[in-house]
């Protein structure tokens, strides 16, 4: 810990302020003509590493059937209610369906719980963060928008085996 | 000398001033902006035409189309008259200081400089201490309580560093017997410039311009964390662009008077001495004190950016305990030299 300096304890240079205030502007103006890290975002776009919790989406199975067994879990978890899931049959192995999945992305506080409780990997948070609509009609994602195939949400599966206890 | 010749020059002279203040005063903006950028490791507006250029002017479109709102508890016609103050002083302090040497253009000697007062030095003093009416009255007509703090402020802070400033200019005065401002700048012939010759008045003249013109780390009457605002929160649309451009005016006025008293003005250390023609002369001495104007201009906003924001009672501290002795011994070195030396 740096010791605490009371006012009598500078030295004659440090209390008449101008070698300070010099070498405080000798930092400023390295800065200035330093390195700028700004990213130029509409050109150049930012690509989040797999921990990122970007949009959440449901994966999709290579044949075009979700994983998602219609359970509830996610609904049920989500704390600001922004998910609906409607279940029905289906002839498939796996027997249940989502009839109806909606989340509704201005209630989404982008927490990742449907992602932890969901047992079958179905629903897993994107690297998608561009997220703009004109209306509230348009702010409730359906099944056509949620539905992402899995070949492009390895990362973050992997990374939620890894992590995920 | 034709009448019609010396108002017509006059004209044309007023005109180049005031077109170069507007355009220098909507361009300080932009720099301010891309000078903090470079500081923060950013790199400033890019967006606005070319490099940015044109940000200046998208701004002032913006603020023309904002609502002029005026608080209830208002005094309209004071609280409309305040920025207009502000921009005036701003303006016509420009009316004395020389930006180049005598011209001879037409079969006429012309002094590059609006009005050759003899007095010019009390002109610009008397003027920039008005400018603290403006503030004041911002603040006491908009009927708010930051508003009003930041009023009184700006006015305790304007006073308490007048002083140290007049007498640091006394020093200057002195040396060169003179209160003409082309006077002062043809003292300081080579690198005799006032800052050589008195460092202690150039630091204390310096510093005392900076609370002048408000600018941080004097920005007290502004400080925004404290009042919201200070003396311009009730301000909005061209009124508080009047304020704004006020502000940077004033940069202006500050960074040429401390390069015409301090900086030798449109000295080029030893030109004469390099049997140039005449008239590449007078270009290099009004391009040398542009450059000495941008370069102070630039010194202001790189202290915003490095320094922070003295405390109330530091700056009170600064300017009576410290500023004041300080311009006082100034003073008396002048004396000894003017005595013994000169």
């Amino acid at each position: 810990m740096v010791k605490k300096r009371r006012k009598k304890d500078f030295t004659f240079w440090e209390k008449i302020y101008i070698p300070e205030i010099i070498k405080g502007l000798a930092l400023t103006f390295k800065n200035m003509i330093g390195p700028k890290y700004t990213m130029q975002y509409p050109e150049e776009k930012f690509i989040p590493p797999p921990a990122y919790r970007g949009r959440p989406v449901l994966v999709m199975e290579a044949n075009g059937e979700e994983r998602c067994v219609a359970c509830g879990l996610c609904a049920r978890v989500c704390p600001p209610l922004a998910i609906e899931v409607i279940a029905d049959e289906t002839e498939r192995e796996k027997e249940r369906y989502p009839k109806l999945f909606e989340i509704n992305m201005l209630r989404c506080i982008f927490c990742g719980f449907c992602e932890e409780v969901c047992p079958e990997e179905a629903i897993v948070m994107s690297k998608d963060y561009e997220m703009a609509f004109t209306n509230r009609g348009d702010a409730i994602y359906g099944k056509d928008k949620l539905l992402v195939p899995v070949s492009q949400l390895q990362e973050r599966i992997e990374f939620l085996r890894q992590y995920k206890g | 000398m034709n009448i019609w010749l010396i108002i017509g020059i006059a004209l044309v002279k007023i005109l180049i001033v005031i077109g170069l203040m507007l355009f220098a005063v909507t361009y300080l903006v932009y720099f301010e902006r891309k000078i903090s950028a470079w500081v923060q490791n950013r790199i400033g507006p890019n967006r606005v035409g070319p490099a940015g250029l044109l940000q200046s002017f998208a701004d002032v479109l913006k603020l023309l189309l904002k609502e002029d709102i005026v608080p209830f508890n208002a005094n309209h016609k004071i609280h409309a008259l305040a920025p207009f103050i502000a921009l005036f002083i701003a303006f016509t302090t420009y009316a004395v200081i020389p930006f180049g040497p005598e011209v001879y253009l037409f079969g006429e000697n012309i002094q590059l400089v609006i009005a050759d007062v003899n007095i010019g030095v009390l002109f610009v003093l008397a003027l920039t201490s008005l400018g603290v009416y403006s503030l004041t009255l911002a603040g006491w007509s908009s009927g708010s309580k930051y508003s009003l703090l930041g009023g009184i402020r700006s006015s305790a802070q304007m006073i308490s560093y007048e002083i140290s400033m007049g007498f640091s200019v006394g020093g200057v005065i002195l040396l060169s017997e003179s209160l003409r401002p082309i006077a002062i700048v043809e003292s300081q012939v080579g690198f005799l410039w006032n800052a050589v010759i008195q460092p202690i008045g150039f630091i204390t003249f310096l510093v005392s311009a900076f609370a002048e013109t408000n600018r941080l780390p004097f920005d007290l009457p502004e400080a925004e964390p404290e009042l919201v605002g200070g003396y311009h929160t009730e301000y909005s649309s061209m009124k508080f662009a009047a304020f704004f451009l006020a502000e940077y005016a004033n940069m202006i006025i500050a960074s040429a008077m401390i390069v015409t008293l301090y900086l030798g003005g449109w000295h080029f250390p030893w030109l004469e001495t390099f049997g140039l023609p005449g008239w590449l002369t007078v270009v290099i001495s009004v391009l040398t004190f542009l450059f000495k104007v941008v370069f102070m201009l630039f010194f202001f906003m790189w202290i915003r950016w490095s320094i922070p924001r003295f405390r109330y009672d530091q700056l009170m501290n600064l300017g009576w305990k410290v500023m004041f002795p300080l311009s006082l011994l100034n003073l008396i070195w002048v004396a000894i030299v003017v005595m013994y030396i000169k």
